[in-house]
């Protein structure tokens, strides 16, 4: 570890939670109907549209809010499935891409509508730039606008006394698309064409190689992609190498913007939620939670990778640099490590580096943050109302240690909202240990397996909860373009994404209809150091500690095992 | 004030009885009501079968499997003596109370529109709501009732556990007879209104035996996160089996057993039922009773107390506290006459005002004149009393009394009437004083603040608590004595009317209040209200309309209750806490000891140092089972409860319970282990 990579990790930080400040005051004013500095230019878009879709805009409850939701990603899937599939007589199809099959086209709808962007494929070596701009790009909006509306509906239930409503989804949707994501993915594309970025309608460039071989360099709208991927914290990549690429990610420049880029939404949510229900100290405190956990998996990231790996010392690799295997030069230890940790804690996915390469521990950290719920700070929207279920539950456990029956921002937390905040807890253990447990043991899924000893087993379970937590990193090493795999992480990215919502928008039915009781001195505080530690503690110990074991027979005694100078 | 009567909780013949009702609440069906609990029997049973397996086909290792069934089935017992035990209490107290109820004998009267004394004997339990019945010197009375007729001197000790006798009388607010207590004097006509089997004594017998005992609202709650907790730990545990064998670890089932057992939260799962029990127990001892445990826990939310000014707030009587002289009157002078006018009256203000004499001008028996005194007794026409001496005629009464006395040429000095305005301006009440057609003076009577009330209330409000004092005053004097008690708020010339609106627009913000009452116009706002508090003093209508019945009828009680709702959940949560965060330890203690024979280098995560593997799993489920019974004391008795703001309490209980249930199981099963270990059990 240097001065100077700390430096540029607290730079990046710094930098963006000062920006996501600022966003989180627009987006408060923006979600509660107020004017903001861009109302005079797109009110009138967002007025046609409206026109043009014929709905009223009128407020709806959870029930009509969640349909609502569930119905446009079912079309949005069903469109996408069909474009995958039909590829091959779609125009804008240079390279001449056949239809994707099946099982492949299922698993990548479901990825790309669940914002897990799990890649299965090869980008440029399997989908037509038709299909890259009109399907995966669509998607990437559409699924950050629906976290980001699912967030904004959960805030009002908390923010709403005695409410029946939560908001229209579609006037959420609209909003979030109008006013957030296309002018901050228009001002990124463009910054990331200056830093070299490559856009295009072209498949390829041809280039003549020292040797005197002609070589097609795969190339294409790749700016524009990068910018929405990163801001609506997709990660599905242009290129299979996703960010590690170096038309997606050319330089430490375009390596800091991108860690900014994805960061600056989820960060920003919790400012907008302290805003929208009245108290900044409360969205503080759970900014706070989400970056101790951020700051040390960072910490520990970065110690790990640059401690290196003995095992390479004793085959005479110089120790100075670390473990550099996996990484990219040209971002160096400390902005990998960052960009490592952010892209899990966030639920982005985009990377950087190879995470199977990074040292046992350096790499159980990336895994942990994902199990932990991706709520460090989690996806756009999704880490928020990840975030928020998590403080139902702190609230719950600790709050009757003041005298009191627990209640969150004056919403008393009873029967109906533990049963539904238990279901909704309940899924990520099960899909995630569930298949990978099964995963362990048949041969159809262990062939899959690049590695033997504790590392296949690491390289399984981050897959499953990759798709879980609708992060879609992946620990490559596992072929994971199976029949097998294929169709249980399409029902895992499933099942994380919309088995956690529909109880989550429930308990925000449930909880804006209760009367918003006014605090006291005696009242649980939920916006000091107490709380913040609570939180964190309740985290670990109540969705970490279930992936001890399973952790401990991955990565955890992978270190101990590579310290010991065992390997398989 | 409270009578803690009962024997200790850890009295042998209790403890007897809560061994044995420990042992039989293992039947499953009741079990399957605590969900963690009734997973743990069944893992215990299945791991009795692993044993039996074993030592049947000689495989394995039964010393093993057949300690780690045994402990199972210890986490089990101690889980339900804890229950047992909180139940003992009440069940001795229910036995006491039952006693009253049998077999009393009723005389019904045959001729009920009549005067008529005639009546046929039949048992209590035939009697129906409208019954007529007489009860006369030495009965018990027969059911719970309302007195027609007669007044009579009743022994309600039965209930109240205070032997004082209390007069019951037809009309008004002391009208209301309770089954099972005794008329010493005079004789009662008692219009039955309870249904037999549901009287007061039934309803007490219930509460106390726990037998209507329901779930209340936040341990349903809390039942659904441990259930929630268990299904996470067991999928952990369950997928454990496939994850290991990646590895080449053929787990064991009981081993998987031990793991699941010590990770889903026991503790908390063992003890919510006997803190809850325990909690309505504190307030039986505390001799209030509650008619759900619904009421307990809401006492502990309450944000705002309704307090009625009479006896919580101020002595309940107006104290003579200064005299003013007019006119050239010396304050001795004035004090004399006082105190001669009010020897011969025995309202508590005039005692009130002889003793400020004796206190402040040295008044004594030396004082006494030695002619004879006429006193002269206050009577409604007049409203003024006074003496007749040695031709003086000394009279003191309320001011426009004595004035109308004086007559209209009386001399009234401007002093007079500057006095009595600065009285009453500061809620005092001013008492004139004459001699003869000679004015001297103003005595000012006031309502005396209860000493250390005032300190109370800031301890409430540290806590979050509103207090709104309710009285009949007129505003000027309830805002007098509200700024001098330190109440928050307060309802001045308050009606009943006034009282439920008070509640509804409290309730309407979301607050939750407490409030306590007798008469039958307080019923529909101890209905509205989230605590309603009776007296048992009051009407049968106040009693019905409550949630809570305060058998010694002391409204100051009000603020203890709340202490005992918080200190109820408080200990819930404290115990939730630390369950929860032993997970950790128990972690450290398993996953080396399940795995380092595959990978010798997890020993590395055997912080505690246990001696062996199967030692490890032994003492974990060991200390899993041995932490119940060593927190029972603590869920019996309630963690301790200081008045302080919210963040002070939390920042204690997270240190003690939080911090606590993290390091203390690391300590304890090292010393488990260590025995384990010297013992060769493992």
């Amino acid at each position: 570890m240097t001065l100077v990579g700390w430096f540029q990790i607290i730079l990046v930080l710094g930098v963006t939670t000062a920006a996501a400040w600022g966003l989180g005051v627009y987006l408060a004013r923006l979600y509660s109907g107020e004017r903001t500095f861009l109302t005079p230019v797109l009110a009138p878009v967002e007025g046609l549209l409206r026109r043009m879709s014929g709905h009223d805009g009128g407020e709806q409850d959870w029930r009509h809010y969640t349909l609502a939701m569930l119905a446009f990603n079912a079309v949005g899937f069903l469109l996408l499935y069909a474009l995958m599939r039909l590829q091959g007589v779609l125009p804008v199809n240079p390279q001449g891409f056949g239809g994707v099959p099946a099982d492949l086209s299922f698993n990548t709808a479901v990825s790309f509508v669940t914002n897990t962007n799990w890649q299965a494929y090869g980008g440029e070596s399997t989908m037509s730039n038709f299909v890259q701009m009109a399907g995966l790009t669509v998607q990437n909006f559409l699924s950050a606008a629906t976290g980001i509306a699912l967030a904004v509906a959960f805030t009002r239930a908390f923010a709403r006394s005695n409410a029946r409503t939560l908001g229209n989804f579609w006037d959420d949707l609209v909003k979030t698309t109008l006013y957030v994501l296309l002018p901050g993915s228009i001002l990124l594309a463009l910054a990331f064409v200056a830093l070299g970025i490559p856009q295009t309608l072209a498949g390829h460039v041809d280039a003549t190689t020292l040797e005197g071989a002609s070589q097609a360099i795969a190339i294409g709208p790749v700016a524009s992609q990068e910018a929405i991927k990163q801001f609506g914290t997709n990660g599905g990549g242009f290129f299979n190498a996703n960010a590690a690429h170096p038309f997606e990610n050319p330089s430490q420049w375009s390596n800091m913007l991108s860690i900014f880029a994805m960061l600056l939404l989820s960060a920003a949510l919790p400012f907008m939620f302290g805003r929208m229900v009245g108290d900044g100290r409360q969205g503080r405190a759970l900014f706070i939670a989400m970056f101790v956990f951020l700051l040390a998996g960072v910490a520990v990231v970065y110690w790990a990778e640059t401690a290196g790996n003995p095992l390479m010392t004793a085959l005479g690799v110089d120790p100075a640099m670390g473990n550099m295997e996996g990484k990219e030069v040209r971002f160096g230890q400390a902005l990998t490590a960052l960009f490592v940790v952010v892209t899990t804690g966030l639920s982005c996915g985009a990377v950087n580096a190879m995470h199977a390469s990074l040292t046992p521990l350096g790499g159980l950290v990336p895994l942990a943050l994902i199990q932990l719920g991706e709520v460090a700070p989690g996806g756009v929207g999704s880490g928020l109302y990840g975030m928020l279920i998590m403080a139902v539950l702190t609230v719950f456990i600790a709050g009757l240690m003041v005298g009191r029956t627990p209640d969150y921002l004056g919403k008393k937390i009873e029967v109906r909202e533990m049963k539904l905040v238990m279901l909704a807890l309940l899924i990520l253990p099960l899909v995630i240990l569930g298949f990978s447990a099964v995963s362990a043991i048949m041969p159809m899924s262990l062939a899959s397996l690049a590695n033997a000893g504790p590392h296949g087993l690491s390289e399984i379970l981050y897959a499953y909860s990759s798709g879980a937590g609708n992060n879609g990193s992946a620990f490559a090493g596992l072929n994971a373009n199976t029949f097998w795999y294929n169709t249980t992480l399409g029902i895992t990215m499933f099942l994380g994404r919309f088995a956690f919502i529909v109880p989550m928008m429930a308990v925000a039915g449930s909880i804006g209809a209760k009367l918003r009781i006014p605090a006291s001195k005696g009242s649980f505080p939920t916006h000091g150091v107490l709380f913040v530690t609570l939180l964190v503690a309740v985290i670990l110990i109540v969705t970490g500690l279930e992936y001890f074991p399973a952790l401990a027979l991955g990565p955890i005694v992978e270190q101990f095992l590579m310290l010991a100078g065992k390997t398989f | 004030m409270s009578k803690t009567t009962t024997a200790s909780t850890f009295d042998p013949s209790l403890m007897m009885t809560a061994i044995r009702d420990a042992v039989l609440k293992l039947n499953p069906v009741g079990l399957s009501r605590n969900p963690v609990i009734f997973v743990t029997e069944v893992v215990a049973a299945f791991v009795t079968l692993l044993w039996l397996r074993d030592l049947v086909l000689h495989a394995g290792d039964p010393w093993f499997s057949g300690q780690i069934a045994a402990w199972l089935w210890f986490t089990v017992i101690f889980a339900n003596f804890a229950e047992a035990i909180a139940e003992g209490r009440g069940k001795a107290q229910a036995e006491a109370l039952r006693r009253t109820r049998t077999d009393t004998l009723a005389k019904r009267l045959i001729l009920p529109e009549t005067h008529e004394r005639l009546y046929s004997k039949v048992s209590a339990l035939q009697l129906v709501p409208g019954d007529l019945v007489l009860v006369e010197a030495g009965d018990l009375i027969p059911a719970d009732g309302e007195v027609v007729e007669g007044i009579a001197s009743v022994n309600e000790s039965a209930i109240t556990g205070e032997s004082a006798p209390v007069i019951r009388e037809s009309g008004g607010d002391r009208s209301a007879v309770t089954g099972g207590t005794t008329v010493l004097s005079d004789w009662l006509r008692v219009r039955i209104t309870a249904e037999p089997g549901s009287t007061f004594i039934d309803r007490m017998i219930a509460l106390v035996e726990g037998a209507e005992r329901k779930k209340t609202p936040n341990e349903l709650a809390l039942s659904i996160l441990l259930t929630g907790l268990t299904l996470i730990f067991l999928v952990a545990v369950v997928t454990l089996w496939g994850l290991a064998g990646y590895s080449g670890t053929m787990l064991q089932a009981v081993v998987l057993a031990a793991l699941l057992v010590t990770l889903i939260p026991t503790t908390i799962g063992g003890l919510l039922s006997a803190i809850g029990i325990a909690g309505m127990d504190r307030l039986i001892r505390f001799n209030v009773v509650a008619t759900s445990g619904r009421a307990v826990e809401a006492a502990g939310d309450v944000d705002t107390l309704l307090l009625d000014k009479t006896g919580t707030i101020t002595f309940g009587n107006r104290l003579a506290t200064a005299l003013l002289p007019v006119g050239g009157v010396t304050e001795r002078e004035l004090a004399e006459a006082s105190f001669l006018a009010s020897l011969a009256d025995e309202t508590p203000e005039g005692r009130s005002i002889v003793a400020l004499c004796k206190g402040s001008y040295g008044f004594g028996e030396t004082a006494m004149p030695a002619s004879e005194m006429t006193p002269v007794p206050f009577s409604a026409t007049t409203r003024i009393s006074g003496v007749d001496l040695d031709g003086r005629r000394l009279r003191k009464g309320a001011v426009d009394a004595i004035m109308k006395h004086l007559g209209s040429q009386a001399q009234v000095p401007p002093q007079f009437r500057e006095a009595v305005d600065k009285i009453s301006r500061t809620g005092g009440t001013p008492l004139g004083v004459a001699d003869g057609d000679r004015l001297l003076g103003v005595i000012h009577l006031k309502d005396v603040v209860k000493p250390e009330i005032k300190q109370r209330f800031a301890a409430l409000r540290e806590m979050g608590i509103r207090t709104v004092m309710v009285t009949g005053d007129n505003p000027v004097t309830a805002a007098a004595i509200a700024s001098e008690a330190g109440v928050d708020d307060f309802i001045a010339e308050a009606t009943p009317e006034d009282k439920l609106n008070y509640i509804r627009s409290e309730q309407r913000d979301g607050r939750m209040i407490a409030m306590c009452g007798d008469g039958t116009n307080d019923a529909p706002a101890l209905a509205q209200a989230d605590v309603g508090v009776a007296m048992q003093t009051g009407t049968q209508a106040a009693r019905e309309a409550g949630n809570m019945v305060d058998l010694d009828s002391n409204p100051t009680k009000l603020i203890e209750i709340v202490e005992i709702g918080k200190q109820l959940l408080m200990t819930r949560g404290s115990l939730t806490t630390f369950s929860i965060a032993n997970d950790v330890a128990k972690y450290f203690a398993i996953i080396p000891a399940l795995f380092v024979a595959t990978y010798p280098q997890l020993g590395a995560l055997n912080l505690m140092h246990l001696a062996s593997p199967q030692s490890a799993i032994l003492s974990a489920v060991i200390f899993n089972a041995l932490i119940i019974i060593a927190l029972i004391p603590l869920a019996l008795k309630g963690v301790g409860y200081r008045a302080v703001g919210a963040s002070a309490l939390l920042r204690r209980n997270l240190l003690l319970y939080g911090l606590g249930g993290l390091v203390v199981p690391f300590i304890g099963i090292k010393l488990v282990d260590l025995v384990v270990s010297a013992l060769h059990l493992a």
